[in-house]
């Protein structure tokens, strides 16, 4: 591929600062985020895959400058864009774009289709007035809807509709780089596949980058270049899509993949799932050292006291485990 | 020559026997412009110790079925024909003091989200107990100690020791285990679970459907499986029942059902599930459109404006469910399906 990176993730550290009890006496801190570093490269899809709190949106909150970082570095076009200030950012915020899980709530239910999509191209002066109603017509046929639906409201829009919308709305401002937070997650299977195939088309016809953040492991397989794969906070494994599903390293990532049913009725009554037992401890107080060592199969002495490395363990395969020795010098 | 509909089942080695049979079940909700069909005259049955899987996306009538058959449905929606047998019984008539034995006696249910279906402010061992109490006459202690015995079942580690917790001192995944023995508290004969794993992480959902198969095949009851994830249940079920817009498209024996999918909205459903084996960014197939609302019901095939094979007729007329292949286990409501089968 040799792509250039679009965005470079240099040990990422995102705390929330939370008060517990019925009163809020006690002061705790969430570790969101711990030292996470990445690349990611011009014109690829790059998806981040775990369950639930293990840190993905806020990674992509984060990277966006939508929540502060506690710690680390996103640089982006030479600048660390996590240390500017609202205005400072203003630039990249048109470049840098989100779309959310949830269609009906993201848009505002007394803005027009056609306003909705409108707002980001008169706030960034990216065409006069004049221009205005062509270029939504534009946006509208890009994501799929005929020209009408500009003066609708969402109410009159299906969720998939929704969806189109919102993708149109982020595509107004020309961006280069989109986070879609879980942007199929909450459709039917046949809409979500229509949604799929816009993404890829649109992908194509823009050049642009997408961070996917999805749960879905068949959709990730489907549209993904790498895929990182977090848990509590922490990456354990990053490599291309074919490396990932083929030779999975880490622990984990194999029970992940053991999970994941597929469409085939004798293949799933004869498999033997590897199943994790337990549940995903608090991030309010992580394990030590590995994350995984407290559910993980195979975890060693080392595993709860030692923090694995982030390092190469094939060509562009990235993990951290103590158990795999791959790629180790001797 | 035989008609479609003159095909007969082969009597199986061990005859089956139905267990719940819904006949034509019409469910309406009251809207500004009047009553409109959520549910059209559904037909569907599950024998004993059967799986079925009901499949569907949103807005299908799936859970409403489920939910009419209990007697359960919520204002402005309720069911205006049919029957649901259970045990020879009809539930849609039967006394309400009846119907409270059926509930969660002889039928459990599992929902999709326990944050909900759980009571917050009571112990899990209280909640536990309750069907125990009122169905099974049991006292407070005998109660109690099946809870824990319940909870053990499902896997809960300290099973005892949580017993007094409180919902929300659980993760998703205990909880819906929680629901899942309160489901089973009566030994029923049925259970119903309602898109149990959907909340949950991929992990913790393997975990939710190896259980539930695990204590099907040691109680060996019959269980009713509704989900919109057809890859989810493949290893689980039976049989499979598709809906599409309140009716069933298509009957078929698991294997019967992916190995060679008849209605044309199966085959949209199972072909835009991502496969292993595609390369990165083929297009998916998709289904274009989306399902009717209630009250636009077309008058013809409720799919037929988003079909790719539609013809005349289906525009015209409603198809009913017929026996194709395999002895008539295989059933589906599709003209074009249907003539394709009689001529080969």
């Amino acid at each position: 591929m040799g792509a250039q990176p679009l965005m470079r993730i240099e040990n990422l550290v995102k705390h929330f600062h939370v008060r517990l009890g019925a009163f809020g006496e006690r002061a705790a801190t969430v570790h969101a985020l711990d030292d996470i570093s990445f690349e990611i490269l011009e014109g690829e899809t790059l998806s981040l895959v775990g369950e639930s709190g293990c840190g993905k949106s806020t990674t992509g909150f984060t990277l966006l400058n939508l929540h502060r970082a506690t710690e680390g570095k996103v640089i982006y076009q030479g600048k660390n864009i996590v240390e500017l200030d609202e205005k400072a950012m203003r630039p990249y915020r048109r470049q840098l774009q989100i779309v959310f899980q949830d269609p009906y709530s993201t848009l505002n239910p007394r803005m027009t289709i056609g306003e909705a999509v409108g707002e980001p191209i008169l706030f960034h002066k990216l065409a006069t007035k004049a221009e205005l109603k062509d270029r939504i017509a534009m946006l509208l046929a890009d994501v799929g809807l005929p020209p009408r639906f500009a003066s609708r409201y969402p109410h009159e829009l299906s969720g998939g509709q929704r969806q189109r919308v919102a993708i149109a709305r982020a595509l107004a401002c020309q961006p280069k780089f989109i986070v879609c937070d879980e942007a199929i997650s909450a459709l039917d299977v046949s809409v979500q596949a229509q949604i799929i195939n816009l993404l890829l088309d649109l992908q194509q016809k823009y050049g642009l980058t997408y961070l996917f953040i999805a749960h879905d492991l068949a959709v990730v397989r489907h549209i993904s270049d790498r895929v990182g794969v977090m848990y509590l906070g922490r990456l354990a494994e990053l490599a291309t899509r074919e490396e990932l599903f083929e030779h999975p390293l880490h622990p984990y990532t194999k029970a992940l993949l053991s999970a994941v049913p597929e469409a085939d009725p004798a293949h799933e009554r004869s498999r033997k799932r590897q199943i994790l037992q337990g549940d995903v401890p608090s991030p309010l107080s992580p394990p030590s050292g590995c994350r995984f060592h407290t559910r993980c199969p195979i975890a060693m002495d080392i595993c709860s006291k030692v923090v694995p490395e982030w390092r190469l363990a094939r060509p562009g395969h990235m993990v951290a485990c103590h158990a795999v020795t791959e790629g180790l010098p001797g | 020559m035989m008609m479609a509909s003159d095909i007969r089942p082969e009597p199986t080695p061990k005859a089956r026997e139905r267990l719940l049979d819904v006949k034509g079940l019409t469910i309406e909700i009251e809207t500004r412009n009047g009553p409109a069909t959520i549910v059209d005259g559904i037909d569907l049955h599950v024998d004993k110790g059967e799986t079925l899987g009901i499949v569907g996306e949103s807005g299908c009538g799936k859970s409403l079925t489920m939910l009419s058959m209990m007697r359960l449905l919520p204002n402005k929606i309720r069911v205006t024909k049919g029957e649901a047998n259970f045990g020879g019984r009809d539930l849609q008539k039967m006394s309400n003091a009846d119907l409270r034995k059926v509930r969660g006696g002889e039928v459990g249910f599992i929902f999709q989200d326990p944050m909900t279906s759980l009571n917050p402010v009571m112990r899990i061992g209280q909640q536990l107990a309750e069907p125990l109490i009122y169905h099974r006459g049991m006292t407070k202690a005998e109660a109690r100690k099946r809870a824990g015995e319940l909870l053990k079942l499902v896997g809960i580690p300290g099973a005892e020791d949580r017993l007094d917790a409180y919902p929300h001192e659980l993760s998703g995944g205990m909880r819906q285990r929680v629901m899942i023995a309160i489901g089973l508290a009566c030994n029923p004969q049925l259970l119903i679970a309602d898109e149990p794993t959907t909340a949950l992480d991929v992990t913790i959902q393997a975990q939710i459907v190896d259980l539930v198969k695990e204590l099907r095949d040691k109680l060996g009851m019959s269980v009713v499986w509704i989900t919109h994830d057809l890859a989810l249940i493949a290893g689980l079920v039976d049989r499979i029942n598709v809906l599409y817009a309140g009716t069933v498209v298509e009957d078929a024996p698991v294997d019967a059902l992916f190995d060679n999918p008849s209605h044309p909205y199966t085959q949209g459903l199972l072909a835009s599930i991502p496969k292993l084996t595609d390369e990165r960014s083929t297009r998916l197939s998709s289904i274009g459109g989306t399902p009717p609302e209630p009250g636009r019901r077309p008058k013809g095939c409720p799919f037929a404006p988003r079909c790719p094979l539609a013809e005349q007729v289906c525009h015209e007329r409603v198809p009913s469910l017929e026996g194709v292949g395999q002895a008539g286990a295989h059933r589906v409501a599709c003209f074009v399906a249907q003539r394709k089968l009689e001529a080969a």
